[in-house]
């Protein structure tokens, strides 16, 4: 009889690299210079990349767009702890991890431009179309780890969403499916600090959103989302416990979005600059080249190498992108199902679209 | 042939799909242990175990997002929804991807996934038990909806839709479940999705219905030289059986136990509006159910079309 505590958790937070570039002594160790390396150029690319994109979308030549920007280290350093074999779930806003997983540039380009195109997955890769209405495809993770796990295939599936997405339905039963399961499945949410206009202290009342783990059943893990070496370490963990059959893992990747929510929108009216000039003390690139610099990894001729390198792949993409022929009328049609219904013959034809 | 009912003859097909193809696997709420509510899952579990009969939590949404990422990796999952009203929670998932998966990837990935559920009136349900909501689904492009009447074309058409590559809604008229027996041959058969049959011919009045309606229409029918066709499939539907009755015969007839308003009854007749005016004598009627939600067990028999109302929809379609 009476009361007594029956449960409690511990929650962790990983930062290697902080935002002045020190690094912590025993876990940077582990780090090869060609891992660091790697981070970088993946960093560089995406940043070029994206910034192509934004100015694009402004001079009319791309649809509404949404920005990476500061968030590429929960990005890149997640997608470069996945092996063959892994499953990825993107959002809309996942630039950095097609970028990794060497998805086609012009692919990319062509998707934000308005071409369905752009999400025909090339045969080696992995990853899903990305998912527009937000948190819905937390389920599908779910459900492919599941697959692999009555395959009896030691692979895992990665999530990204949002702090808008945590709060949708899709997660609560993603995640729980993927407790009760106990699936090779890791989640990551990122959390930007803001769905649009709402800031994250309106998605949930809970102090983090790692420790919502907890009621599913399995670890959460809190990582500063900016610091690209605790992203990578976190999530490789996180992948290597799932494929041993240890389950899943929620890992809140804490970061901020420094661009608006999309090139339709205007961040100002909702959000102070001081708030965004204190995050752009923290962004991702600046601790990892002071990091390298102190390494000796980044001499001049190599930060121009790969920011060349870069600027090229992206220049040839959009040149790739440009010359590709538009799509036919009847494409919209076509891919509905596996065949034509004969309504749907007789659509293509009353409406003069056959080839 | 042995005479079986529809919960058996899909419990065979479900059987036989998942002995020939070992990515066929069942999902949803008490359909192991418990076999499901109906009991059209009951021994699936103790022959292939719980990796491919799964015990879900309850969570549709979840149920049908899982089914999704299951099918994008390779398997060919069964869900089941215990009844259509509770797929609600589930629709984002089916019209926003299962529906969308193909296209909106140009082909790439395909979404062969089932979701069976339990529909319509007359088994003295609860709130919510007994919804009739194909059109809902039939109006989203992307998905086949298919609703069987006889424990026949139950199985035939349940191993169609697991075998297509393409998302099926596979309804299931709860009140027809033990209602009937029929001889269903042993082992797989497959029948066509998009094909109607002509149950019984007949020359002057051509009536369209599906899943527990079929019955009702073939009571009604005595007296009456009609033409009686079982849609079997509502997306797509079969507009070249449909055209070739209404030319011979002229009077159609709808029957259908979901409102009338936006229900797939006027699709078919707006189809015939636009292809068969010539043919037809006078005008199309739809014998459904009024603007209301199901009511609740006591009035249920008042909601759903009756003899008498079919009847009198032929006898007013004879006067032309």
């Amino acid at each position: 009889m009476g009361e007594k505590v029956i449960e409690r958790f511990e929650l962790k937070y990983l930062q290697i690299v902080d935002e002045a570039g020190v690094a912590d002594p025993s876990l940077i160790s582990s780090f090869p210079d060609g891992l660091i390396k790697k981070f970088f150029e993946a960093i560089v690319l995406t940043r070029t990349y994206n910034e192509r994109a934004l100015s694009l979308q402004r001079e009319g030549r791309l649809g509404t767009y949404a920005s990476v920007y500061g968030q590429e280290a929960c990005q890149i350093g997640s997608a470069l702890a996945l092996e063959k074999g892994d499953w990825v779930f993107p959002s809309f806003r996942e630039s950095g991890v097609f970028l990794t997983l060497g998805y086609p540039i012009w692919q990319m380009l062509r998707y934000w431009k308005g071409d369905e195109r752009g999400m025909k997955i090339p045969r080696d890769i992995n990853i899903f179309p990305m998912s527009v209405p937000v948190g819905t495809h937390i389920p599908h993770a779910a459900g492919a780890a599941w697959a692999m796990k009555i395959k009896g295939h030691k692979n895992a599936s990665l999530c990204y969403f949002g702090d808008g997405g945590s709060s949708r339905g899709d997660f609560h039963e993603g995640l729980n499916i993927a407790g009760v399961l106990k699936l090779p499945a890791v989640f990551i949410c990122q959390n930007n600090q803001w769905a649009i206009s709402v800031p994250r202290s309106r998605q949930t009342a809970a102090k983090t959103i790692a420790q919502r783990a907890w009621s599913y059943g399995f670890e959460g893990v809190q990582v500063d989302g900016n610091d690209v070496l605790g992203v990578y370490s976190a999530t490789k963990g996180a992948l290597e416990k799932a494929k041993k059959g240890g389950g899943p893992t929620l890992i809140e990747c804490f970061t901020y979005r420094l661009d608006d929510h999309t090139t339709a929108d205007d961040a100002s009216r909702y959000r102070s600059g001081e708030e965004v000039k204190e995050w752009k003390g923290k962004e991702p690139l600046v601790r990892l080249k002071i990091l390298m610099q102190k390494k000796g990894l980044l001499s001049g001729e190599y930060e121009k190498t790969v920011n060349e390198k870069a600027k090229a792949l992206v220049d040839k993409a959009i040149e790739e992108e440009e010359a590709y022929p538009p799509s036919e009328p009847e494409d919209i049609i076509l891919y509905t199902n596996s065949s034509l219904t004969p309504r749907q013959s007789r659509e293509i034809k009353e409406l003069g679209w056959q080839k | 042939m042995a005479k079986i009912n529809i919960v058996q003859a899909i419990n065979q097909a479900l059987r036989e799909e998942m002995e020939r193809d070992a990515d066929v696997i069942v999902l949803g709420e008490d359909v192991g242990k418990d076999g499901g509510v109906f009991r059209v899952t009951e021994g699936l579990l103790e022959k292939f175990g719980p990796a491919r009969v799964i015990d879900t939590p309850l969570a549709e949404l979840g149920i049908a997002g899982a089914a999704i990422g299951m099918a994008a990796y390779g398997l060919k999952p069964v869900v089941e929804m215990q009844f259509m009203a509770f797929s609600y929670e589930a629709i984002e998932q089916i019209f926003s991807h299962a529906a969308r998966l193909r296209n909106r990837s140009r082909g790439r990935y395909n979404c062969p996934i089932v979701v069976r559920m339990p529909y319509g009136v007359g088994i003295k349900g609860p709130e919510l038990h007994m919804d009739s909501s194909e059109a809902l689904f039939c109006h989203m492009p992307g998905i086949k909806v298919v609703v069987p009447s006889t424990p026949y074309n139950a199985k035939g058409l349940l191993t169609s839709a697991i075998r297509d590559p393409d998302p099926v809604v596979f309804l299931e008229p709860a009140r027809l479940y033990r209602a009937i027996k029929t001889e269903v041959p042993q082992g797989e058969f497959t029948l066509a999705l998009g094909k109607a049959d002509v149950f019984q011919e007949g020359r002057d009045i051509t009536a369209i219905s599906w899943g527990a309606m079929l019955h009702r229409v073939i009571d009604a029918s005595e007296g009456f030289d009609c033409e009686i066709i079982d849609l079997k499939t509502l997306k797509p539907f079969d507009e070249e059986t449909i055209l070739n009755s209404v030319k011979k015969t002229g009077r159609v007839v709808i029957v259908h136990e979901a409102t009338k308003y936006c229900g797939l009854g006027a699709e078919v007749a707006a189809f015939l509006a636009q292809e068969a005016i010539m043919h037809l004598k006078g005008p199309v009627a739809r014998v459904a159910a009024p603007e209301a939600v199901v009511p609740m067990a006591l009035l249920e028999d008042y909601y759903m079309p009756s003899k008498e109302r079919i009847r009198r929809a032929f006898e007013e379609a004879m006067k032309y």
